[in-house]
């Protein structure tokens, strides 16, 4: 895909021996392989020291280009109170812990991550939980430390996510495993159940040998303890919650089915009146169970609970009294002195003290653009500063800071269930009802021939119309869409969201990151033409700055050369220069380059920014850098458009407004700096006038009104990487079948309504049978798995139908 | 027929096997990872690739 993108004229493609990127040029190479940086070229010379250069050999380019080191990034690891935190078990000799790699993509990674040891001796062993990106090791205390392995792990690509609230992650283990047990105890009964109760299915005469019916029966009721008392007791539990909220959900139906059968067969087996229907009700278990497992598939790499504090650094460098030392986050204090280095996140609302802040709100405020900033100015936490190293002085506590503040808004505390009003508890109330009316109704009647009959055709009607069917359709058919969902490259938080997405009314953007592209810029040069060698000055000269602006002119021009830069000056905020070959070269803001007063920075009016440049101090002209939008945005407004209103909110300036109107076409809906809470505000109020909100969103400015929205999603360049709370993430590429995956969760739901009308068909039936009172062991016994396994390949069958037509993989 | 009996208590009882092995290899973690041994097990031992260099 990225090969894709660029240039085609291009020599040949160079790529990395270690990452697979594009090099720019061969000058970093070692033993006839190219690497793209110099980062790369040390973790191939780290692994070949260590006789490990078999991770080349299992797939192709599977390295990942370091970031930045820094020596003090994982200093708090020796922090002790941070190290009990992290170790899943210690004795002061050896230790065992968990790290999260989200970097971790190949089985090469595999391979390397379990070689570990050879990298550190003190490393007896480790372990890759690859669908969890976890890396779990165990390690001698006197020969190396977390902080070492961390540090050990960065440098080879690895950065491990340090999260030190992992308490979530190990009730849902825990909950999984429940699940499992369950469903080994249902599946094991059900299947013994059915083999005793063969006779029975056969007809054979029960007179000829009396004490095997007894025996049987007897086994049946012991194997079915297990089933009603454990399986199924976590629909008990759903139904008296449900209940205590007076809400009538399916598990109340079902709770209803599975009682009645076990009384009654109870009743039918210590009596020997009948054999009862164990095997009914374990096999219903059983397939309820699977359907849950089916549903309850997660991506446990990806998280859609971040909070801020997944954002922020977990310790901080302060100065007191001249030295320097690392806090961990939580003690950080009003008045402390902190250091923030180059690439570092500011944790907290601060006044700048010392050196030049140059920062990147990116994914504060959407804009792409960073601000600068003096001495005494305030800086709000969030931002990124890039470039030298900075003194803060801390303000505010980090919980109180203007982007946090956020999160302690009601939106946030609110759970999600209690706005769950879904379609499946909606129709359970309703089918509750009726069958109950239906039962009583079927059991009066026959009452007056004999109460026995009339108990029998009571417990025959709920046995008949316990929804089986229709609670199956619902997990196997949204389990199934979130399968295909996932294969596209669209992951869900859990199936609800497929419901809610069909439902929504309005859709609402964000627009950098979302609709505009990170990675690609569409530069244009306004002034005289330039010629080749002019163009790799300007290569070259741009290649010295780390500057957005800097950056994405350099990636434009990527296939010019590049020369030796001497004399390189920054003047933060203004622009940089250098002498190439004896030219004196100068790029940046048209006060700097051109040496007039005018005080705009960045032209900010227009829709792109302003790269002006001089050669000699011959002003040529300047570069226009814009914002590309994402490729198929016109198709996407397009298709939504005429079933949904459409909402635009950038916290950008208005520069685009114009190009925008001609995608949106009703300005009204369109606004721009857009504070993180005018967002939530917006959604709000959409939603009081009724509206079922859609939003898509990237950065941490739309975490609230993501949260806010019905559904969130958030659109992402590597679905690894940052993302706010939200429902789905989606990544960029797919962005185009936008409309079809909303078109597809509409399928689905029509889908389930189908199999609701089916099993329906399936109910009356049965009900005619079981209202004469004629339901005999066997046709349940066929009746019951039938109709299940029916339904489910149905739904399985036709969402994968429907997923074709809507050309997903 | 009453050899049924004792055949109905062994094939209950080798079930009953099954299914505490089964719990066993949920609770020993065996299904918490579905995808890394797959790959892993396809791995070389290091020396058996000493013995045989390329």
């Amino acid at each position: 895909m990225k090969n894709e993108e660029k240039d085609i004229s291009h020599k040949e493609d160079l790529l990395c021996f270690h990452c697979g990127d594009i090099c720019k040029d061969k000058s970093i190479n070692k033993e006839e392989k190219i690497f793209c940086c110099q980062s790369c070229k040390l973790v191939y010379e780290i692994l070949q020291e260590n006789n490990l250069c078999k991770y080349y050999d299992i797939d192709n380019n599977p390295g990942i280009s370091p970031s930045i080191r820094s020596d003090i990034k994982y200093e708090y690891l020796d922090e002790e109170t941070t190290k009990r935190q992290l170790l899943d078990f210690g004795d002061g000799k050896i230790s065992t812990a968990t790290f999260s790699i989200p970097q971790m993509h190949c089985s090469s990674c595999i391979w390397l991550l379990e070689s570990f040891y050879k990298l550190d001796p003190g490393v007896t062993h480790s372990q890759v939980n690859f669908p969890e990106k976890k890396f779990i090791f165990r390690f001698l205390e006197e020969k190396t430390s977390l902080r070492k392995i961390a540090e050990l792990l960065d440098s080879i690509g690895y950065e491990p996510m340090i999260n030190l609230d992992a308490t979530e992650r190990k009730s849902r283990e825990l909950y999984s495993k429940k699940l499992y047990y369950k469903i080994g105890v249902a599946g094991f009964c059900f299947g013994n159940i059915m083999l005793l109760s063969f006779p029975e299915y056969l007809g054979i005469d029960k007179a000829a040998d009396p004490m095997f019916y007894q025996l049987f029966g007897y086994l049946n009721l012991i194997l079915s303890l297990p089933v009603f008392l454990y399986s199924s007791s976590e629909y008990y539990i759903s139904a008296y919650k449900g209940l205590k909220s007076k809400v009538i959900n399916l598990d109340f139906i079902l709770f209803l089915g599975i009682l009645v059968l076990f009384v009654r067969s109870v009743v039918e087996i210590i009596t020997q009146s009948a054999a009862g229907y164990m095997d009914s009700m374990s096999g219903l278990v059983f397939f309820l169970l699977i359907g849950k497992v089916f549903q309850s598939k997660t991506y446990e790499s990806m998280s859609f609970e971040r909070t801020y504090k997944s954002y922020f650094p977990l310790s901080i460098t302060i100065l007191k009294n001249g030295t320097q030392s690392t806090v961990p986050l939580a003690k950080l204090r009003i008045g402390d002195r902190m250091i923030i280095r180059s690439g570092e996140i500011i944790p907290a609302d601060s006044i700048l003290f010392k050196g030049d802040g140059n920062i990147d709100y990116s994914f504060v405020t959407g804009e792409s653009m960073s601000t600068q900033k003096v001495m005494g100015e305030i800086i709000y936490a969030g931002g990124r500063q890039i470039g030298s190293a900075i003194e803060l002085e801390v303000l505010k506590d980090v919980s109180q800071s203007y982007l946090t503040q956020l999160w302690n808004s009601d939106t946030f505390t609110k759970t999600d269930e209690s706005r769950l009003q879904t379609f499946s508890n909606t129709i359970s109330k309703y089918f509750t009802i009726a069958i109950l009316i239906l039962a009583f109704g079927a059991a009066a009647y026959w009452m007056s021939t004999s109460i026995n009959m009339a108990l029998n055709v009571f417990t025959a009607v709920l046995i008949v119309s316990c929804p089986c069917a229709l609670a199956l359709a619902i997990p196997f058919t949204y389990g199934n869409v979130m399968r295909i969902f996932g294969r596209n490259k669209f992951y869900i938080k859990n199936t609800f969201v497929i419901e809610k997405l069909s439902n929504a009314t309005s859709v609402v953007f964000d627009k950098t990151g979302t609709i505009t592209q990170n990675k690609k810029s569409l530069i244009t040069f306004e002034g005289r033409e330039l010629n080749e060698f002019e163009l790799s000055l300007v290569k070259s000269l741009s290649r010295q700055s780390t500057h957005p602006l800097s950056r994405k002119i350099f990636d434009f021009l990527e296939r010019y050369e590049t020369k030796e830069v001497t004399d390189y000056f920054e003047y933060v905020g203004k622009g940089v220069a250098g002498e190439i070959e004896g030219l004196g070269v100068k790029m940046g803001s048209e006060e700097y380059v051109t040496n007039t007063d005018s005080d705009i920075h960045y032209n900010h009016e227009n829709s792109a920014s302003r790269v002006y440049l001089s050669i000699n101090d011959v002003i040529l002209g300047y570069f226009n850098v814009s914002n590309s939008y994402r490729a198929g945005l016109a198709e996407v407004v397009q298709k939504l458009e005429k079933n949904y209103s459409l909402h635009l909110l950038s916290g950008d300036n208005e520069g685009e407004r114009g190009f925008l109107q001609s995608y949106f076409k009703d300005p009204l809906q369109m606004f721009f700096k857009q504070t993180p809470e005018n967002k939530l505000k917006y959604i709000k109020a959409l939603q009081n006038e009724g509206e079922n909100v859609l939003m898509i969103g990237d950065g941490l400015n739309d975490a609230g009104a993501l949260k806010q929205s019905d559904i969130g999603i958030s659109i992402s360049e590597d679905v690894s990487n940052f993302s706010p709370a939200c429902d789905g993430i989606l990544n960029s590429e797919e962005f185009p079948s936008l409309p079809n995956i909303i078109k597809f969760s509409k399928d689905s739901f029509k889908i389930i309504i189908f199999s609701f009308a089916a099993s329906f068909v399936y109910n009356l039936l049965a009900l005619g049978i079981a209202v004469d009172g004629l339901l005999k062991p066997i046709v349940a016994a066929i009746l019951m798995p039938v109709s299940s396994i029916s339904v489910v390949v149905f739904c399985v069958v036709s969402t994968n139908y429907f997923a074709k037509r809507r050309k997903f993989k | 027929m009453s050899v049924i009996v004792v055949l109905i208590g062994v094939s209950v009882f080798v079930a009953v096997g099954f299914l505490i092995a089964f719990l066993w290899a949920v609770k020993s973690g065996q299904y918490d990872d579905r995808y890394t041994p797959s790959v892993r097990m396809l791995f070389d031992d290091e020396k058996k690739k000493e013995e045989d260099p390329k």
